[in-house]
C-alpha cells in the first residue's frame, strides 16, 4: 500500500476504529446532500428512530431537478416538487442548513461547496453523488456514496470503508493553445481507461497541474470517477489557499493563520510511496471530443475514429454499440460533425472561469441557425458574477439561452433535455446512452471553448482554428 | 441479526453481456424522481426493455422463462458511473439477489454490500463459460456459495473472487453498516473534537 501520500495522511487522521467486518470506520468532515439521494436516507433515520449526530457538518442544496427557466415553487413537475418539498421538510426536521431555490448560495452541490469556502484541505468529504471527487481539488479525500451511506453519515458522521490504493498521475509541461483542463482529463481517461481507476485514488501532480487554477483542477478531479477512480485529488498549494481566502466559510484572522499551518502539512511527502505511477506529457494533448457512449471513447479533434476490429475484446463490443447508437462511422473524424444542441453547464464546467472562456469564444458571433444552445451557470453566485461581468449579454447577443443555475441537461431530471436522436456538444461529464434525457439522444463531451465554437459554427470544430 | 446472514444464493441466471454497463443504463435518471425505492423493481434497463409505446423489446429481463431469475451474470466494470443506489435497489427489487461478473465499479460494489447483495468476481474465462451455459439453458439453477467461494450448477463449478472480509460481512450478517457504525459513537465524538477544522483551527 501507498505510504506518506496525502491520501494516507488524511485517512489515518480520520479513522475512528476498525470494524468487526475488517473495514474501517472513517469520520466524514463535510457531508453534502441534495434532493435525489437523500429522501430515502432520511426515511431510514425515521424508521430506525435515529437523529443526525452533527447537523452542522451537513449542508443541503437543490440542484438535480430544479428547473432552469422559472425556479419558483411549486414546480410544475409534481414529482420534482415532491422531491424539493421532502428536502425542505427533512432539513428542517433534522436541523440541517439548506440552500434552497432562491437562496444566494444555491447551486450544483459541487460548485456550491467549494465557492462558499466549505471544503478545506485535509478534510474528508462525502456526498450521495459520484462527482464528489471534484472536491479533491482542494487536497481532500472526497468521494461519492450510496443512499444507505448517506443515512450512515447523517446518523454517525461516519462511513464503513476499505482503503484505496494510490496512483500518481503526473502531468508535466505546458498545454498547447486551445487545450484545457477538460482535454487533459479526457486524455487521462482515454489513456488509463474507464476501469483503470477501480481500486485507486488518483493523485494529480506535476507542473501542468501546479500551473492550473482551482476551477481547472476541479474539472480534472470531477471526472476521476469517469476513469473508475472514486477519489482524485491535488496537493494543496498557494493557489488553493488564495482561492479559499476570504470566502464565507473559510477561517479568518488567527484561525486562518493556524489553518494555513495545518494545510501545509497535508500533502504527499517527497519520498511518498505509490501503488502505481504514470507520466503524461502535456504537450502531447490536443483538443478532445468523445465519439462514443462512455467518457473513455474520445479522440483528438483531428484524429480518425477507431476501427472496432482493432480493439481488444471487451472494448470492441462497446465500440460497436457506440457506433450504432451515435450513428458515426469508423475512420471518420469528429471535426465537422453537425450538431443540434449545445449545453454549457454541469459540475464539470459551469464555474465562472468556464463561462468566461465560453463567452470569449462566442463573443461577436451568432449561434448557427439550426442549433439550440443553452448556458446554465453552476450556481447562483456564478450567475451573479457572470451578470456583473456582462457574460450573459455576450451569450444572449450570440443567441444562447441564459438560464438559472442547476444540473439541467447534464442528466435531464428537469425539463431540459434532448429530443429524439439529437446530438449535443456538451461540457458535462457523461455521454452514457440516455443520459441527456432521450433514449436515442447523443452526447459529445468537450471543453467549454470547443462547445461554444461548435455552437457558432453549427458543427464540431477545432478550437485552435478559432484561437488564431 | 441472524436472519441477515447471506451464505448462499440459489436460482436461475440472467445474462447481460458487455463491459462498462453504466448506472444510467441500469436505471435512467427519470426514474430517480420517486422519493422512495418502493417501485424501482419495475425499471431496471427500462430504455432497453421497452419501446416508447411501452411495448416490450427483446431483452434478457423480458424473457418469460427467466422472470424468476435470482442471479445476474455480467462482464467488466458493471455499474460504472453514478453513485445512485437506485441501480442495485432496482435490480434487487426486480428479484436479483447476487451478481457475478468480471469486475464492478467501486461505488456500485459498495452499494451492493450495504444492500446485502453479493457482487462477486470470477475470471474472464469463467464468466464466458457461465454466460454461455446460462444462455443455452434458462432452467439451469445456479448456486452462489460464499462459504466455499464457488458458483456452481449441475456438474460445473468455478471459483469466485471476493475480498475475504466482504465474504465474512455477508455470511455473518454484518452488512447493516449503520448498526456497526452506531456502536462507536463515543469514539466518533472524541475524534471529532480532535480534528483541527471542527474547532475552527483553534482560532
Ligand atoms: S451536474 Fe451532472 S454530474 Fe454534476 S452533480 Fe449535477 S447531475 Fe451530477
Amino acid at each position: 500500500m501507498a505510504v506518506g501520500t496525502l491520501y494516507d495522511k488524511i485517512w489515518d487522521q480520520h479513522v475512528v476504529c476498525r470494524l468487526p467486518t475488517g473495514q474501517y470506520q472513517l469520520f466524514i468532515g463535510l457531508h453534502l446532500i441534495h434532493e435525489v439521494t437523500s429522501p430515502q436516507a432520511c426515511d431510514m433515520l425515521r424508521e430506525r428512530n435515529l437523529g443526525v449526530l452533527f447537523p452542522g457538518r451537513t449542508i443541503a442544496t437543490v440542484d438535480h431537478i430544479i428547473p432552469t427557466t422559472d425556479q419558483a415553487r411549486p414546480y410544475r413537475d409534481t414529482q420534482a416538487e415532491a422531491m424539493a418539498q421532502a428536502l425542505y421538510d427533512n432539513t428542517s426536521e433534522f436541523n440541517i442548513r439548506f440552500f434552497g431555490e432562491g437562496s444566494p448560495e444555491q447551486g450544483i452541490v459541487h460548485v456550491m461547496g467549494p465557492e462558499l469556502g466549505m471544503v478545506h484541505p485535509g478534510m474528508t468529504v462525502a456526498c450521495g453523488d459520484s462527482h464528489t471527487s471534484t472536491h479533491g481539488a482542494f487536497g481532500t479525500l472526497a468521494f461519492g456514496i450510496g443512499t444507505t451511506q448517506v443515512g450512515d453519515v447523517l446518523a454517525t458522521q461516519c462511513l464503513s470503508m476499505d482503503p484505496l490504493m494510490v496512483r500518481k498521475v503526473q502531468i508535466d509541461g505546458e498545454l498547447k493553445p486551445g487545450v484545457f483542463a477538460k482535454d487533459v482529463i479526457l486524455h487521462v481517461i482515454r489513456k488509463l481507461g474507464v476501469k483503470g481507476g477501480i481500486g485507486y485514488a488518483y493523485e494529480y501532480c506535476g507542473s501542468t497541474i501546479e500551473a492550473m487554477s482551482m476551477e481547472a483542477r476541479m474539472t480534472i478531479c470531477n471526472m476521476s470517477i469517469e476513469g473508475g477512480a472514486r477519489i482524485g485529488y491535488v496537493n494543496p498549494d498557494e493557489t488553493t489557499f488564495a482561492y479559499l481566502e476570504g470566502r464565507p466559510h473559510a477561517p479568518r484572522g488567527t484561525a486562518w493563520k493556524r489553518a494555513l499551518q495545518h494545510w501545509n502539512t497535508v500533502r504527499s511527502s517527497d519520498d511518498a510511496i505509490y501503488d502505481d505511477q504514470c507520466k503524461i506529457n502535456a504537450g502531447d494533448i490536443a483538443p478532445h471530443v468523445t465519439w462514443g457512449i462512455n467518457p473513455g471513447q474520445s479522440v483528438s479533434i483531428d484524429e480518425s475514429l477507431p476501427d472496432p476490429s482493432s480493439l481488444p475484446d471487451g472494448e470492441r463490443q462497446t465500440a460497436q454499440l457506440a457506433y450504432q447508437h451515435m450513428k458515426l462511422t469508423p475512420g471518420q473524424s469528429m471535426n465537422g460533425t453537425k450538431i443540434d444542441v449545445v449545453f454549457v453547464g454541469s459540475c464539470t464546467n459551469s464555474r465562472i472561469e468556464d463561462l468566461r472562456a465560453a463567452a470569449d469564444v462566442a463573443k461577436g458571433h451568432k449561434v448557427a441557425s439550426h442549433v439550440r444552445a443553452i448556458v446554465v451557470p453552476g450556481s447562483r453566485q456564478v450567475a451573479n458574477q457572470s451578470e456583473k461581468e456582462g457574460l450573459h449579454e455576450i451569450f444572449l447577443d450570440a443567441g444562447f439561452e441564459w438560464r438559472e443555475p442547476g444540473c439541467s441537461m447534464c442528466l435531464a431530471m428537469n425539463p431540459d433535455r434532448l429530443n429524439g436522436d439529437e446530438i449535443c456538444a456538451s461540457t458535462s461529464n457523461r455521454n452514457f446512452i440516455g443520459r441527456q434525457g432521450s433514449p436515442h439522444g447523443r452526447t459529445l463531451l468537450m471543453s467549454p471553448q470547443m462547445a461554444a465554437a461548435a455552437a457558432v459554427s453549427g458543427h464540431v470544430t477545432d478550437i485552435r482554428k478559432h484561437c488564431v | 441479526m441472524s436472519d441477515n446472514k447471506i451464505v448462499k444464493v440459489n436460482g436461475k441466471a440472467l445474462v447481460i453481456t458487455g463491459d462498462d454497463i453504466d448506472t444510467d443504463r441500469i436505471i435512467p435518471a427519470r426514474f430517480l424522481k420517486e422519493i422512495t425505492f418502493a417501485n424501482l423493481g419495475q425499471y431496471p434497463f427500462y430504455d432497453e426493455r421497452f419501446n416508447e409505446d411501452a411495448s416490450l423489446k427483446p431483452h434478457p429481463f423480458n424473457e418469460s422463462n427467466r422472470q424468476d431469475a435470482k442471479i445476474l451474470f455480467v462482464n467488466k466494470n458493471f455499474g460504472c458511473g453514478s453513485s445512485r443506489e437506485h441501480a442495485p435497489q432496482s435490480l434487487k427489487r426486480w428479484g436479483i439477489n447476487a451478481i457475478v461478473g468480471e469486475s464492478f465499479a467501486e461505488i456500485f460494489a459498495s452499494n451492493c454490500i450495504t444492500l446485502g447483495i453479493p457482487a462477486v468476481a470470477v475470471s474472464s474465462k469463467d464468466i464466458k463459460d457461465l454466460q454461455k451455459l446460462a444462455l443455452e439453458n434458462a432452467d439451469l439453477v445456479w448456486s452462489v456459495d460464499l462459504k466455499s467461494a464457488t458458483i456452481s450448477t449441475f456438474g460445473f463449478t468455478v471459483t469466485l473472487i471476493m475480498p475475504e472480509h466482504h465474504k465474512q460481512t455477508l455470511q455473518q450478517g454484518l452488512w447493516d453498516s449503520t448498526a456497526l457504525l452506531l456502536n462507536n459513537l463515543d469514539k466518533v465524538r472524541q475524534l471529532h473534537d480532535q480534528l483541527p477544522y471542527t474547532k475552527n483551527y483553534g482560532g
